[in-house]
C-alpha cells in the first residue's frame, strides 16, 4: 500500500520541555486513523511539524515516499487545525477562491464544495458573519478543494454545540467513505471508535500504541455473572481453558477471556452444574476504557 | 510571480481600509500636480507656484520627488497592517498549512513592495513630467532627462523604506506597535544622535569625535534613506538669495551620492534577509 506520511524518529524540544519524543508513525494510503492523547499530549505538535509550521529538532518526516518538497506536498493535503483561520474580511468564496490560489488549482471546485459542506446559499457572506460551526465547515470545504490524498483534521469539533458536532461528523463519514485518507485527532472516542480504522495513542510526546482499531480493543472481552452463590460459580468456571482471569467486583464476577467463548455456551455448562445465574453480560472494553487505561501512569 | 502578487493584492484590495489608504495614496500623489496652482500674495510680496522655479527641469525631478516621499507613510501603515493580520487572523499559518512555503509567503509581500514603489515612481514620473512640459523654462530633451538619479533614489528609498516596516512588522507581529516603534526609531535615531554629540561628546566644529558620530548617523537606516535625496529648497535660486543677504550659507550637495544608495541597499538586503530568518526559525 501507498504510503502517505512517513514520521521517523521525531523530536521536537521546546526550552523545558520535550514536546515530541521519538514518534515514529506511517500513514497508508486508504486508511483512516485516529490521533487520541490528552491536552498537552503532543499531537498538535507533531501535526504542525509535518505541516510546515513548526520547526522539528531532530528526525525526519517525508511526504509521499519524498517525492515533492514539503510546501509541494501540503498542497495535495487539507488540514484543519484547531480554530479555522481565515479573513475576516472577505466573503466565503474569496477566502476559498485564495486558497485555490495558493495551492495553483483552478476556481472550478469552489461552489462543490460550498455546497457539500452546505454552505453555498452563504457564499458572498463575510467570514467574519459566520457562527463557529459555520466557518469550521468552511474549512473543511478549504481543505477539500484540491480533493486531497489525505485529510488532516485536528479536534474539528472543539467547541461546536451538538448540531455542529453532528454536521461535521456526518461530513468526515461521507469523506472517509469516498475512499480518502483520514488522520483524525479528536477526544471523541467513540467518534474515532466508529470512523477509524487505525489508532495511534500518544501521552508526553511518546508513542503508546499504534495500529488497528481492533487491535487495540483486541481482548475477547469479559463477562458479567452474577448468581446465589459465587464461590461456587467460581468453581465451575474453571471448566474453561478459555477463562484468563476472574475478578470479584462486588457481588459481581468479572470474567476474563484470552480465547472466544459463546455467552450460550457458558450458561448451558453452568446449568448443568445446578448453577442459574441472575444476570449475564458479555461486554467488550470499549476503546475510551482502553485508552484511559493506556495512558494512566 | 503573476501568483504569489495576485495572492497578495487579493488580500489587500478585499480590505476595505487598505483599499481606502490605497486610494487616498495614488489620489495624494496625483493631487501634488495641483501645486502649480498655489498663488497667494502676502502685501507687496506675490507668490506664484508655477513661476517660482520649482517646476524647471531638471530641478522639478528633485523637487516632485523630495515632496511627494513623505506619502509613504499611506504604504507603510498598508504593509505592517498587512503582515500584523496574518498573524492576529492566523492565516500566515493557514497559508503554510495550504501549501505556501515561508519564502513564497516573504516573496509575495516583497513583491508587492516592490510592485507599489515601481507604481510610485512611474507616477511621479508622469506628474513631473506634465508639470515640467507646462511649467518649466526649458524643454529640452536633454535637459527634461537629465538628473532622473532622483526617480532611482525615489524608488531605492521606498523599498528600503517599507523593507524596513516589513522586518519590523515580522519582527513585533501588532500594527500599532510597529508603527509605534518606527516612530520612536525615527526620533530614537536623531535625539539619540544629538544627546550624544551635544552632550555626551561636547561639540566642537571639526572635533574628530563629532565627524564620527555625524558619520554613523548617517549611516543609520531610516537617516541614510532620508539622505538618498536631499531637501531641494535651499536649492533654489530666489531662496539662495535670500538666505546669502541674512548671512546664513548652505553648503549641501544636492546630488545622490553613491556611499548612500550602498548604504541603503545593505540595509534594504539586511532587512529582508532578517525577516526571512525570523519567519524560518519562529513556531507558530
Amino acid at each position: 500500500m501507498e504510503t502517505i506520511l512517513k514520521i521517523t524518529n521525531l523530536h521536537k524540544k521546546y526550552r523545558k520541555v520535550h514536546a515530541v519524543n521519538n514518534v515514529s508513525v506511517e500513514i497508508k494510503k486508504g486508511n483512516v486513523y485516529g490521533i487520541l492523547g490528552p491536552n498537552g499530549s503532543g499531537k498538535s505538535t507533531t501535526l504542525g511539524i509535518v505541516l510546515n509550521v513548526v520547526n522539528k529538532t531532530s528526525g525526519e518526516f517525508e511526504w509521499f515516499d519524498g517525492k515533492y518538497s514539503t510546501h509541494d506536498a501540503l498542497k495535495k493535503v487539507g488540514a484543519i487545525i484547531e480554530r479555522p483561520n481565515f479573513y475576516p474580511y472577505m466573503t466565503a468564496e474569496d477566502n476559498l477562491k485564495l486558497v485555490c490560489k495558493i495551492k495553483d488549482i483552478p476556481y472550478t471546485k469552489v461552489y462543490e464544495k460550498l455546497e457539500l459542506v452546505g454552505l453555498l446559499e452563504r457564499k458572498d457572506s463575510k467570514f467574519k458573519t459566520f457562527s463557529l460551526g459555520m466557518k469550521q465547515r468552511l474549512a473543511i470545504a478549504s481543505a477539500l478543494l484540491n480533493d486531497p490524498e489525505i485529510l488532516i483534521l485536528d479536534e474539528p469539533t472543539n467547541g461546536l454545540d451538538p448540531q455542529g458536532i453532528r454536521q461535521i461528523r456526518d461530513l468526515i463519514r461521507i469523506i472517509a467513505n469516498q475512499g480518502t485518507t483520514i488522520l483524525l485527532a479528536s477526544h471523541l472516542l467513540d467518534e474515532v471508535e466508529k470512523v477509524c480504522s487505525h489508532v495511534i495513542v500518544i501521552r508526553n510526546g511518546v508513542t503508546l500504541y499504534q495500529g488497528t482499531v481492533d487491535g487495540i480493543t483486541a481482548n475477547e472481552g469479559f463477562f458479567e455473572l452474577e448468581s446465589e452463590n459465587l464461590e461456587q460459580l467460581k468453581s465451575a468456571l474453571q471448566h474453561f481453558s478459555q477463562i484468563e482471569k476472574i475478578e470479584k467486583d462486588e457481588n459481581k464476577l468479572l470474567v476474563y477471556l484470552n480465547n472466544n467463548l459463546e455467552p450460550a455456551e457458558l450458561n448451558s455448562h453452568l446449568f448443568k452444574q445446578n448453577i442459574t445465574l441472575t444476570h449475564l453480560v458479555k461486554r467488550k472494553h470499549s476503546l475510551e476504557e482502553q485508552f484511559l487505561e493506556l495512558t494512566k501512569h | 510571480m503573476i501568483r504569489l502578487l495576485s495572492i497578495e493584492l487579493q488580500k489587500i484590495w478585499q480590505n476595505r481600509s487598505s483599499k481606502i489608504l490605497t486610494i487616498i495614496y495614488f489620489l495624494s500623489l496625483t493631487l501634488l500636480a495641483t501645486v502649480a496652482l498655489i498663488e497667494f500674495e502676502f502685501g507687496p510680496f506675490k507668490f506664484r507656484a508655477a513661476e517660482s522655479g520649482f517646476f524647471n527641469f531638471p530641478y522639478i525631478w528633485h523637487f516632485t520627488t523630495y515632496v511627494s516621499s513623505w506619502l509613504k507613510i499611506f504604504l507603510a501603515v498598508i504593509i505592517v497592517s498587512m503582515i500584523a493580520n496574518e498573524y492576529s487572523y492566523g492565516t500566515l499559518k493557514q497559508n503554510l498549512i495550504d501549501g505556501m512555503s515561508k519564502k513564497e509567503f516573504l516573496l509575495s509581500k516583497i513583491y508587492t513592495i516592490i510592485l507599489f514603489s515601481v507604481v510610485s515612481t512611474v507616477l511621479v514620473f508622469i506628474i513631473s513630467l506634465i508639470l515640467g512640459l507646462k511649467y518649466s523654462s526649458f524643454t529640452e530633451t536633454g535637459i527634461i532627462f537629465s538628473d532622473l538619479e532622483y526617480l532611482f533614489a525615489y524608488f531605492l528609498k521606498h523599498v528600503a523604506f517599507f523593507s524596513f516596516c516589513l522586518f519590523l512588522a515580522i519582527l513585533i507581529k501588532r500594527s500599532a506597535f510597529t508603527l509605534g516603534f518606527i516612530f520612536v526609531w525615527f526620533l530614537g535615531e536623531n535625539v539619540g544622535h544629538a544627546i550624544l554629540k551635544y552632550n555626551i561628546l561636547g561639540y566642537k566644529h571639526g572635533d574628530k569625535d563629532t565627524v564620527v558620530i555625524d558619520w554613523v548617523k548617517d549611516a543609520l537606516p531610516l537617516e541614510s534613506m532620508a539622505n538618498l535625496i536631499v531637501e531641494p529648497f535651499t536649492r533654489l535660486n530666489f531662496v539662495k538669495s535670500v538666505t546669502t543677504t541674512v548671512g546664513a550659507n548652505f553648503k549641501y550637495n544636492y546630488d545622490v551620492q553613491p556611499i548612500n544608495v550602498a548604504i541603503v541597499l545593505f540595509w534594504t538586503c539586511l532587512f529582508l534577509f532578517l525577516s526571512f530568518y525570523i519567519l524560518k526559525k519562529r513556531d507558530l
